[in-house]
């Protein structure tokens, strides 16, 4: 099922959480929707549910005009940040709540009702837990038991918030790689929120980007980490170092030194502006003549294979700070003057 | 190796002199105020045998009066529970204006004498009210009849469900309602299936608390009631009455049933605190 949002506004006591958002989900797909806290990231995912309405804009389930509908209607499995899972029922009761609050006459009897929560819970891989109660589960287990439950309505489109945000780094790994997969094998429309970008960037088909209240941009994870489109996203995605330029006669500047790096066509073509790199993007300069940013050392630190470079860079007095990767062999000694240029960067207009 | 042996105390540990201090303080208090007192009231029940005691009991007017209180308490606790369900719905799970009002309005009850919510249902429906002529010309009575003294009590009672709920149900969140709707089940399912499951209770503790008051009742019922012996007594009422005419044996009889509904109302609430603590230790952050 395809999901369209089209030109959404949602204000919160006149205060906008998002602000003319757009964006075309297609069937089978798995999104991530990335972003700092208070970015609308969450907003979005419960516009789409029906679990807020929209002040302006709407929402399209395939060609029908969704905005309208209620949360029921919408036919959505929606699983809750931190489960919501009925404590009073068993596992079996939670997982078929969706189907035994159906009138009677859409409802499956007793043994069909039975069978299907069977073969949910053997999907989630919970078999044999069907007496216990939510509080007899670990985060994992009541995570896969809100997911069995959302699936037993067999929804249209499944969206999950935050939905590995409250467990451990082991079981959220895990979860990450069974949530794959799973996705794979059922086909669903997925939609999840997430702070993670390694969760993003690693689980989805395509990520987008919010920030307050904006879609800064939509991509695989190749696009968003490697053509950021605004400043934003580089310095959100991935690790990055920023400085001011500018831009002139064709050779970007730093504080009236060429750098050695010439503006392409998607880059300012003169003015101030800011320049990102990451820090693996850079490649050492030997020759002192040669055109080069240059830095000293402030700190340096091993980090697993590589060696980071802490670097103060321009006047003294107000150095910028900038992280470097250098070869492991690299002295990078306190001090010491080190001279680079970035091998992929970008430069955004101020 | 020998070495000085400390005695280790915990920074918020008294001195041992100091702790039996308190609790023996704590405990003669408790004896002196509170037990003492009840076991006054049950020896003066039985001073003359149980013979007399039960025989006090099976007065035409004092059966009169315990019918009465169930009946205030039967049609008041049920107000009070849809009342106070639906008022701490409200503020809990809704953002509107006038909430923080609301809440205020809902401990109104607790902070005025029961005798002034007593004067204002005279003031409201008494024969010099704006409303009295037009009552008493087609043959209504609230006051000094049964009517009024089930309004006096519901309003004196109002609070205890609501006050019990509100901070529950505040804690709780929408989650769980969000998570039912999301499944595809009506307001009426969710309410019943996941709400209510959910502050069962601390609803039965608000019930419990709300039905001792009602019963207990005194000054808001004795303004409006009109004492007519038979009628529109209740009970502490007739204990009064009985007492007032030194029928001592016959007031502390029914006295005795008064304290032994509150003893019973103790007795479950510590059952229900020792099973359900935590569901209901939310409910008691106020």
């Amino acid at each position: 099922m395809d999901v369209s949002v089209k030109n959404i506004r949602k204000e919160f006591d006149r205060y906008p959480a998002l602000n003319d958002v757009s964006l075309d989900i297609r069937s089978g797909e798995l999104i991530a929707l990335l972003g700092p806290s208070g970015s609308g990231k969450t907003t979005l995912l419960r516009l789409i549910a029906g679990l807020e309405q929209p002040t302006l804009g709407k929402i399209y389930f395939g060609a029908e005009d969704a905005s309208h509908r209620t949360v029921q209607e919408r036919h959505v499995g929606f699983v809750f940040q931190h489960y919501a899972l009925f404590r009073h029922m068993t596992v079996a009761d939670n997982i078929a709540f969706g189907l035994t609050v159906r009138p009677r006459g859409e409802r499956p009897d007793k043994a069909e009702i039975r069978r299907r929560v069977g073969e949910l819970l053997e999907m989630v891989q919970l078999s044999g837990l069907e007496k216990r109660y939510p509080n007899q589960l670990s985060g994992g287990q009541r995570q896969r038991v809100a997911l069995a439950r959302a699936m037993a309505i067999e929804p249209k489109v499944l969206l999950l918030d935050e939905p590995f945000g409250a467990l451990d780094a082991k079981v959220r790994k895990e979860l990450r790689r069974w949530l794959r997969e799973f996705h794979d094998r059922t086909g669903h429309t997925t939609v999840f929120v997430t702070h993670d970008q390694e969760e993003a960037l690693e689980l989805a088909d395509r990520v987008v980007v919010m920030s307050q209240g904006a879609i800064e941009q939509v991509g695989s994870s190749d696009d968003v980490y490697d053509r950021p489109n605004s400043p934003f996203v580089f310095s959100f995605i991935g690790d990055s170092a920023s400085l001011p330029i500018r831009v002139a006669d064709g050779a970007v500047h730093f504080q009236d030194t060429p750098l050695g790096i010439t503006p392409r066509a998607s880059d300012i073509a003169s003015g101030a502006g800011t320049l990102f790199f990451r820090p693996q993007d850079v490649v050492l300069i030997e020759d002192p003549a040669a055109p080069a940013l240059e830095g000293r050392v402030a700190t340096s630190r091993r980090l697993a294979g590589t060696r980071i470079a802490d670097l103060d860079i321009g006047k003294p007095g107000a150095p910028h700070h900038v992280e470097i990767e250098v070869p492991l062999e690299a002295t990078a000694a306190t001090g010491t003057a080190i001279r680079f240029r970035p091998t992929r960067w970008k430069t955004f207009a101020e | 190796m020998a070495h000085k042996s400390f005695r280790l105390r915990s920074p918020t540990t008294e001195a041992p002199l100091a702790r039996y201090t308190l609790m023996a303080v704590a405990f003669l208090f408790l004896a002196l105020f509170l037990i003492l007192p009840l076991v006054a009231v049950f020896i003066e029940a039985f001073r003359r045998g149980a013979g007399e005691f039960f025989a006090s009991l099976d007065d035409p007017d004092t059966l009169a009066a315990i019918r009465l209180t169930l009946t205030v308490a039967g049609i008041a606790v049920p107000l009070n529970l849809v009342f106070g369900v639906a008022a701490a719905w409200a503020i809990a799970k809704f953002e509107f204006k006038g909430k923080a009002f609301l809440t205020t309005l809902i401990d109104l009850p607790f902070s005025v004498s029961p005798v002034i919510s007593g004067l204002v249902y005279v003031l409201l429906f008494g024969a010099g009210s704006a409303l009295g002529p037009w009552l008493k010309s087609h043959g209504i009575e609230i006051l000094f009849a049964v009517p009024g003294i089930v309004l006096a009590t519901v309003f004196v009672t109002f609070p205890f469900v609501a006050r019990e709920l509100i901070p529950l149900m505040q804690e709780q969140g929408t989650g769980d309602e969000e998570a039912a709707l999301s499944l595809g089940a009506s307001g009426w399912q969710t309410f019943w299936y996941v709400t209510l499951p959910n502050i069962k209770w601390g609803l039965l503790y608000g019930v419990l608390l709300c039905n001792a008051r009602a019963m207990g009742e005194f000054g808001a019922v004795s303004v409006v009631s009109g004492h007519i012996r038979g009628l529109t007594n209740t009970m502490p009422l007739h204990v009064e009455i009985l007492y007032n005419e030194y029928n001592f044996v016959a007031a502390f009889a029914v006295a005795s049933l008064l304290a032994a509904l509150a003893l019973v109302t103790l007795v479950v609430k510590t059952v229900l605190e020792l099973h359900y603590g935590a569901e209901i230790a939310a409910g008691r952050k106020h």
